[in-house]
């Protein structure tokens, strides 16, 4: 495979997208330490690369679902950090008025089909979006994140065999972070590798490293040029470790501290990027500090005009049930 | 709108909702079919005639729309999850469920997705899905294909859960689905599929949300549904033999309800059967009952009867079968009881 050099407008793009995610979601847990977020938080620390890797490919024009564990892609795919922030507040300005929060922030205009409560429920979502994309010739491409758990669901299996069939622009991102919520992979998985599962649908896989941002970007690059020339569809598994526990205050007993470290210390997505395009001179490291104050700064204001926002009205409780009541 | 009716012939309700499909698809290229068989083998070279579906109502529309009838594989979960998909991305899918009895093999992506999107992003998603599924017992069908599962979807918020009780309605009704931004179920009971009524050829809607007096009466309000209006004008007909005058109110839509409708028709007889297919927990017809105690209590005059399927899995036997269904004599039985 033709290894694809992102450019180095692609790199700024991709570490602040990285920082953000990073930003945002520890700024996340300090909030709920304060007692002032409600709700359930699943934080995507840790797997970073996935995101910015797949996103820094597609455009407005194609379709990504999400899962539980959603902020990363939604940030990837250039959903408003502001208007996150009022959301996951309850508040009227939020990104879905307040209705969402956490597990189903969406953003349309931008091709986000939502962040999804339910395992495995975004992943025929994306295969949708292909089918539109195939049958009306938009040239874009349907893209599901998933976990290894959501590769043990029916709706995983049934559309990777619609998809196959139909020979779909879709590509199919598992996120592999070897813990579906508190019960290792190993323990619910046969296969070594869930890339090994694209198999029994004839479909192209790949296995990329979900810590590396640039392993990741060239090899969805790949399957999404695939996906773009009317190839069909890939299974691209990332390989990727979540470090902190399924959701914001999880206790951790079930995981071994060590295993935590080694990633936590040594595979840390952020730390490779930085010593990659330092290491290579592709990227001066004030750039790299220049985005991690401005940064700072947008989700500081963002968490100010959050606390600010006025919540939504009670008596607008029943609108938008419906398009046509 | 309603239906004109120069042009109308007598056919079936099957051929009716084939013209529904053929129209909404001739009108906007963004209508596909989904299904299983709904194309059936008619796009083979070897020209060989097609299926059309289990009961062929889509029969012949692969050759008018070769791009736009996809045969699926027998995955409930990843048709009904396809089409949500492509519906939020600007295609208008129409996907035939065989039996609502499948719907415990699909239900997520209509409970948590389809129904939720537009509230839960905020007012800015649209899902213009429309699900047709047939309902129903009376063909020894027996327990897994025989169901009135309409309360699920009708107790779902963000869902709409129409049911016509002839053809006419049946196009009208399909047509303002299929055009309707919201996610519709549009159930095809048994009991009326084969059933011939006059049909408009134009192309014509039938509002959703919108009950029909079917017969005019005085003295005891009959509402029925799907199958069970047929069943509730029969019993009209036997009612007036002795002197009794029933009016008879087709809900046409179950979500939503037309409560104006219902308590227009209570507010002047007083007296109210109402006639579901389905089971009797937790469903239309206890709905109904409640809607009547609740906002309609000053025209009562006494209980409200709802007359329904036993409370049991339904069986195969042709008597048993017989037995678990609602009829017109037990509709008879019930309003007789109200005089």
């Amino acid at each position: 495979m033709r290894t694809m050099e992102p450019t180095e407008e692609i790199l700024l793009v991709a570490y602040r997208t990285m920082r953000t995610i990073r930003s945002f979601e520890e700024k996340l847990v300090e909030l709920v330490t304060r007692g002032k977020l409600g709700g359930f938080l699943h934080t995507y620390i840790g797997e970073e690369a996935v995101a910015a890797g797949v996103c820094a490919n597609l455009s407005d024009d194609d379709h990504v679902a999400s899962t539980h564990r959603g902020h990363g892609h939604c940030i990837a795919k250039g959903v408003d950090v502001r208007g996150m922030m009022a959301e996951l507040f309850g508040a009227g300005s939020g990104i879905c008025k307040g209705r969402g929060g956490s597990m189903h922030i969406a953003d349309l205009g931008r091709g986000m089909l939502g962040a999804n409560g339910i395992v495995g429920a975004g992943i025929p979502l994306a295969t949708g979006a292909a089918l539109t994309a195939k049958l009306k010739k938009t040239g874009g491409v349907g893209v599901a994140f998933f976990g290894d758990g959501a590769s043990n669901q029916g709706a995983f299996h049934e559309s990777l065999n619609m998809a196959a069939n139909w020979k779909l622009p879709a590509v199919y991102v598992c996120e592999n972070n070897g813990w579906g919520e508190f019960t290792p992979t190993e323990f619910v998985v046969p296969v070594a590798d869930i890339a090994e599962r694209a198999r029994s649908y004839a479909m192209h896989s790949l296995i990329a490293d979900g810590m590396d941002f640039f392993d990741v970007y060239a090899k969805s690059g790949a399957a999404i040029a695939r996906a773009r020339r009317g190839e069909g569809p890939t299974l691209l598994e990332c390989k990727t470790y979540r470090f902190a526990g399924h959701y914001v205050g999880d206790t951790l007993v079930y995981r071994n501290k060590l295993e935590a470290d080694h990633w936590i210390n040594h595979r840390d997505p952020l730390q490779i990027f930085t010593s990659r395009v330092v290491g290579d001179r592709l990227l001066a490291v004030e750039d790299l500090q220049r985005i991690d104050r401005e940064v700072a700064d947008r989700i500081e204001e963002a968490v100010s005009a959050a606390e600010a926002a006025p919540l939504p009205d009670p008596g607008d409780l029943l609108e938008d049930v419906y398009v046509q009541r | 709108m309603t239906a004109p009716t120069k042009s109308a012939r007598t056919i079936p309700t099957a051929f009716a909702i084939a013209e529904a499909l053929r129209i909404a698809m001739a009108s906007d290229p963004d209508v596909i079919l989904m299904g299983e068989d709904v194309a059936g083998g008619g796009s083979r070279p070897e020209g060989t005639d097609e299926m059309g579906g289990i009961l062929s109502v889509t029969r012949g529309l692969v050759r008018e729309f070769p791009d736009r009838v996809l045969d699926t594989p027998i995955s409930e979960m990843g048709i009904l999850g396809t089409a949500v998909g492509a519906a939020l991305t600007g295609l208008r899918p129409v996907v035939e469920l065989m039996f609502m009895d499948f719907i415990g093999t699909c239900l997520d992506p209509l409970l948590n997705q389809a129904s939720k999107f537009r509230y839960m992003f905020g007012g800015k998603a649209r899902v213009p899905l429309t699900v047709r599924t047939v309902t129903g017992a009376g063909l020894q069908a027996a327990a897994q294909h025989s169901q009135s599962l309409y309360w699920i979807t009708a107790g779902i918020p963000g869902l709409k859960t129409v049911i016509p009780s002839n053809a006419a309605d049946a196009k009208g009704l399909l047509l303002a689905a299929i055009r309707s931004d919201d996610p519709v179920i549009f159930c095809e009971p048994k009991g009326i599929l084969f059933l011939s009524t006059d049909v408009p050829e134009e192309d014509y809607e039938v509002p959703i949300g919108t009950a029909k007096v079917v017969r005019a009466g005085s003295d005891v309000s009959l509402v029925g549904m799907g199958a069970t209006v047929g069943m509730a004008l029969a019993a009209a007909d036997e009612l007036e033999r002795d002197g009794i005058s029933a009016e008879v109110l087709d809900l046409r839509s179950l979500a939503p309800l037309d409560e104006d409708a219902i308590l227009a028709t209570l507010a002047k007889t007083g007296r109210l059967v109402v006639v579901d297919e389905a089971t009797p927990r937790c469903g239309i017809a206890s709905d109904i009952a409640a809607l009547c105690v609740d906002k309609g209590f000053d025209f009562l005059n006494g209980p409200v009867k709802r007359v329904t399927a036993a409370m049991c899995p339904v069986p195969f036997s042709r008597v048993l079968e017989e037995a678990y269904m609602p009829s017109a004599a037990r509709v008879v039985e019930a309003a007789r009881g109200l005089l």
